[in-house]
């Protein structure tokens, strides 16, 4: 039977495909990929698989630039639902981060729930145990009260679906800023270990071996979704409300026990979870992996909502589902193991030679399409925006630090600073989170730069961090990015660890915006060249576009996740300040540079000025003096600046052990730029004074300079005037961001 | 007058209702196989000053809309009595 | 003596008590599926374990529906020869559902989930924890949404009576004030027994505080206070 006759339904129009999001030449692309004109459900399948979101056709032309490969890297990025990195010890960890920004924007608890159960369901569809959730939040100011509304929702999403899941939230980082008002950023990232030799692919072969769909039942949740957030947010998306996704922890904690259960059965040919795309996606991009085709039966997909159109199980996005391809005559190890654990597994298709996907309602063929066409690295489109310099760098160029008077009360800028929402502590939000679930946080009574994470049954750990100071890549999209990694790996360093591997989160306005574009661009660069230099591959992500309101775009937010490994958790150090009397040094070179500081931004009110202080080479070989003088046993604690400069730093140190310190500035330099700057390539580090000539032997060849010592007392002392105790400091910087956002 | 409200809210139709979902199958387990989609809410009561009965329902359905129900997930109905 | 920990759908501090058992206490555990009913390896020198989590999601009532799993029918046996039982945080709840356990676990007051690190105080010795603890203050972890232990007036007169009240919440002090309760519970009661003495259930977790590398081991005492014949 010649292929055009055999699928029903009529033929669907141009402006059907435009208004699910294709373009006039898309539609002509799928006419001449088919042979024909597609019908409805093609046409819908297509526009979803061919959307920013599960495409990437604005970004990966770009992201193909960034560094792939690496020594330790145990699948390519973008193979797999999410990086792989070999870690020794025959165990391999598997990260991944995720943006939820739009349906949080919309339902900030199911919004963010979903997003914490997405980026789970990416690390143990490879066969991992998450151990570890980080996320990255970004919200407006705290006095508005949508931002109260967002925040209270978002965490409580956060916290609801990770504490029920029962993998720690471990580590995260959270930003206020006006530009995020309207969309706020919701960047979730999750941490697994795997045996090795124990990963399942997503893919798909070998025909005849029947294909299962695993989980809950299939709803209309989220139909078009992954459009969606492919679109501007405007006040009419208030309209798409009925696509909010409702996530169910309690049906995915099972779903990950027995994916891991049933992977050891040795049944098992592929498995992906659905996302975005839901059926669509989980069934192409298996095909395509494993160059077969399949067949499915839409109607032996288990429903929730009855009288459901074959587009709409096509696309939806009901949580908490897999496809799992299993070799023929095993279903029955495979069906015991989800019986056991109450979960709907049920057979609906098959896989095939021919490389094509073919839907069947009843016995209707209902859409047949090469399963190549549809995915990222076949088919679909790959674009590359025009993009220009923002016009407001000159703005940036412009400013000059001596416009700045030099405050007479530094010690009250420094207690206002300690209070900044970007700064003061986010206990309120964390402690909402359980962080100790697994037993292997060791921060809790022991805090370090990236949150260290035992592995059981092993003597290593994993350091873990997300960052990026938005402001900075705002300021200079190369520099800033590669502050972003810089700055990742410094954590993870500071804490014991060696940097492994980065997944990162792209958070971007629309491409189509020239200038958002060139932040896009510039970022990727500058990203691509600091991952090379750290030797931390990027291996895999999210592009997040359209991000921006009525104001405008949000900062561009390249997010950075990072990975580093401690072969050993006697390698950890910590950052509080351990022992009165220690020598406190400044590892890095002391700098006249407050640019982009959050003392210029919020407490004098500047807006543009350029990027901190900031060199590649200068940063790699801080760090490879850091691990040497953390491997050497020369000292006790190390934290590293940023937010809120040298003195937030000290203070932070100070407040976890109780111990205070006095500090001693330079001469000839603004001391408000001393005390608060953010020039990066610094590290505060304490050190028993009589291991002093051995630390001054092994930090030779890198700038250092004395600070202080650490107190005896709880007293903050400042070139011999009295800051006050730090329970003072404490309250306030504890109690800051509570006040703000329940006030 | 002072008027009783009794609200409904219950979880829309449409969206999956977790919770709901998982009392069905302990009730299939406690051998109640007949009961068949369980969905949960919440019964709010509240007691309202108004002049008359129809102001009581215009203030009633206007704090079910703002805040007593969320409509992104949520429908809510209410009765009305004089207390 | 052995340990058996129950794994219920949506327990997951179950492999945490186990580790904090096997590798940091060295005692014998046993993993228990809820769907079994098979409790014939076990005598009263043996102590069955219902981990934290979030038992059925927690939906309906904490523990409410974990109550029912066939295999609780047999720990209430158990419990009713004199086997001991212990249960923490959403076992405690599932304690206190299946009636094993007087009282109830209310939402917090601050109606939000809360985990970090608070004190206890044990006030008797004359059970099992007590006798084990002493008068030191623990620092051990919470993590819970509904923590907040309440019972009517008759009851909560009858747990000081029989000096049922195992734990307090305190400051690093040893003093019991309102506000050191991560809850609002009554009386600051962070965990209690039954009249026996031998169920006991309580909101913190002590697994978590077992090991060297957590930099806490307060939670040792606790239950290897369990590990002792009768």
């Amino acid at each position: 039977m010649p292929q055009n006759s055999s699928v029903t339904a009529a033929p669907a129009s141009l402006e059907q495909a435009l208004k699910l999001g294709l373009l006039e030449e898309e539609f002509e692309q799928i006419k001449s990929i088919l042979g024909r004109s597609p019908n409805f459900n093609e046409v819908a399948m297509y526009s979803v698989m061919w959307s920013e979101h599960c495409s990437y056709k604005n970004s990966i032309k770009w992201l193909k630039t960034l560094p792939r490969d690496g020594e330790r890297l145990l699948v390519k990025a973008g193979e797999e639902n999410a990086g792989l990195v070999d870690i020794g010890g025959g165990l391999g960890c598997v990260f991944k981060i995720e943006s939820h920004n739009h349906p949080s924007a919309i339902e900030p608890f199911q919004g963010a729930a979903t997003g914490v159960g997405g980026i789970h369901r990416d690390i143990f569809t490879m066969g991992a145990r998450p151990i570890a959730a980080l996320n990255s939040l970004r919200f407006g100011l705290p006095d508005n009260p949508k931002t109260k509304w967002l925040v209270k929702g978002i965490v409580k999403g956060i916290g609801h679906y990770g504490n029920c899941f029962g993998v720690p939230t471990l580590a995260g980082e959270v930003y206020f800023e006006d530009c995020y008002q309207t969309n706020p950023l919701v960047n979730a990232m999750s941490v697994g270990i795997v045996k090795a030799g124990e990963t399942v692919s997503a893919t798909s072969y070998g025909a005849g071996n029947p294909v299962f769909i695993v989980g809950a039942a299939t709803g209309k949740d989220g139909i078009g979704g992954a459009s969606f957030a492919s679109a501007d947010i405007t006040e009419d998306s208030a309209e798409q409300l009925p696509s909010v996704q409702v996530g169910d922890p309690f049906e995915e904690k099972k779903l990950l026990e027995a994916c891991l259960e049933v992977i050891q059965t040795g049944a098992i040919i592929g498995m992906q979870d659905m996302g975005a795309a839901g059926i669509t996606c989980s069934t192409s991009e298996m095909s395509a992996k494993g160059e077969h085709g399949m067949i499915i039966h839409l109607d032996r997909v288990p429903l929730r909502q009855q009288d459901m159109k074959p587009w709409e199980m096509l696309l939806s996005e009901s949580q908490e589902r897999m496809l799992v391809v299993v070799k023929k005559g095993q279903e029955g190890a495979v069906q015991a193991v989800f019986d056991k654990w109450d979960i709907h597994c049920v057979a609906i298709g098959e896989v095939t030679t021919e490389q094509r996907l073919k839907y069947y309602m009843q016995e209707e063929l209902v859409a047949d399409v090469p399963a190549q066409s549809l995915v990222l690295g076949g088919g679909a489109p790959v674009y590359e925006r025009a993009y220009s310099e923002p016009a407001y760098f000159k703005a940036i160029q412009a400013f000059n630090p001596a416009s700045i008077p030099i405050p007479g009360d530094l010690r009250a800028i420094a207690f206002h600073l300690a209070q900044l929402p970007n700064i003061a502590s986010k206990r309120w939000i964390y402690e909402q989170y359980d962080s100790m679930v697994m037993t292997g946080n060791t921060q809790t009574n022991a805090p370090s730069d990236a949150a260290v994470v035992r592995i059981h049954g092993s003597e290593k750990a994993l350091a873990v961090t997300t960052d990026c100071n938005a402001r900075y890549v705002f300021a200079d999209p190369f520099k800033g990015a590669m502050i972003a990694v810089a700055e990742a790996a410094r954590n993870i360093v500071c804490s014991g660890g060696t940097p492994v591997g980065v997944t990162n989160c792209l958070n971007f306005g629309n491409p189509y915006n020239p200038e958002a574009y060139y932040q896009f661009v510039h970022a990727v660069k500058g990203m691509g060249e600091a991952c090379r230099k750290f030797e931390t591959p990027v291996t895999g992500g999210n592009v997040s576009f359209y991000n921006q309101g009525p104001e405008g775009p949000v900062y561009p937010t390249p997010t950075i996740g990072m990975v580093g490994v401690l072969d050993s958790m006697e390698n950890k150090m910590t950052l509080s300040f351990q022992h009165p009397g220690d020598l406190i040094y400044l590892v890095g070179s002391a700098r006249e540079d407050f640019n982009c500081s959050e003392y210029l931004h919020q407490l004098c009110g500047v807006t543009h000025s350029p990027a901190p202080h900031f060199e590649l080479d200068e940063e790699h070989a801080l760090q490879k003096t850091l691990a040497h003088l953390i491997d050497r046993g020369s000292i006790r604690s190390a934290h590293d600046v940023s937010e809120g400069g040298l003195f937030c730093c000290m203070l932070e140190s100070a407040m976890s052990s109780g111990h205070g310190f006095n500090l001693h500035s330079p001469a000839g330099m603004r001391k408000d730029a001393f005390l608060f700057g953010e020039a990066q390539s610094r590290v505060v580090v304490s050190v028993n004074p009589d291991l002093k000539s051995l630390f001054e032997a092994e930090v030779a060849g890198t700038p250092y300079s004395l600070l202080g010592r650490v107190a005896s007392n709880a007293e903050i002392c400042v070139d011999g005037e009295s800051w006050g105790y730090l329970p003072e400091w404490k309250q306030a910087y504890e109690q800051a961001l509570e006040q703000a956002l329940t006030a | 007058m002072r008027f009783t409200a009794h609200i409904n809210v219950m979880p829309h139709k449409e969206l999956l209702d977790p919770q709901g979902k998982a009392v069905t199958g302990a009730l299939h387990n406690l051998d109640l196989a007949g009961i068949q989609d369980v969905r949960i809410g919440k019964r709010i009561s509240l007691q309202l000053e108004a002049s008359d009965e129809a102001t009581a329902r215009t203030m009633a359905e206007e704090a079910c809309r703002k805040l007593l129900a969320n409509p992104v997930m949520e429908t809510f109905e209410f009765s009305i009595a004089a207390s | 003596m052995k340990f058996g920990i129950i794994v219920f759908p949506g327990s997951n501090c179950d492999r945490d008590m186990e580790h904090a058992l096997r590798d940091d206490l060295e005692q014998d555990v046993v993993m228990l599926w809820h769907k079994d009913r098979d409790l014939s390896a076990f005598d009263v020198d043996d102590c069955l374990v219902l981990p934290g989590g979030f038992s059925y999601g927690d939906y309906l009532r904490c523990g409410a529906l974990a109550r029912f799993s066939p295999m609780m029918e047999q720990v209430i046996n158990f419990a009713g020869r004199g086997g001991k039982v212990l249960g923490i945080c959403n076992g405690f709840q599932i304690l206190c559902e299946s009636g094993l356990l007087p009282g109830v676990l209310l939402q917090n007051d601050h109606q939000k989930f809360v985990c970090k690190n608070v004190f206890l105080k044990s006030e008797h010795t004359d059970n099992i924890i007590g006798d084990n603890v002493g008068a030191r203050v623990l620092q051990i972890p919470v993590a819970h949404g509904e923590g907040r232990y309440h019972a009517d007036t008759k009851t909560m007169q009858s747990l000081r009576e029989n000096r049922q009240i195992i734990f307090r919440y305190c400051n690093q002090e040893g003093e019991v004030h309102l506000s050191s309760n991560p809850n609002g519970a009554t009386d600051n009661i962070a965990g209690i027994c039954n009249v026996r003495r031998n169920v006991y259930g309580m909101m913190p977790h002590p697994e978590r505080a077992t090991s060297e590398v957590l930099g806490n081991m307060d939670g040792r005492s606790i239950l290897e206070a369990f590990t002792y014949m009768n």
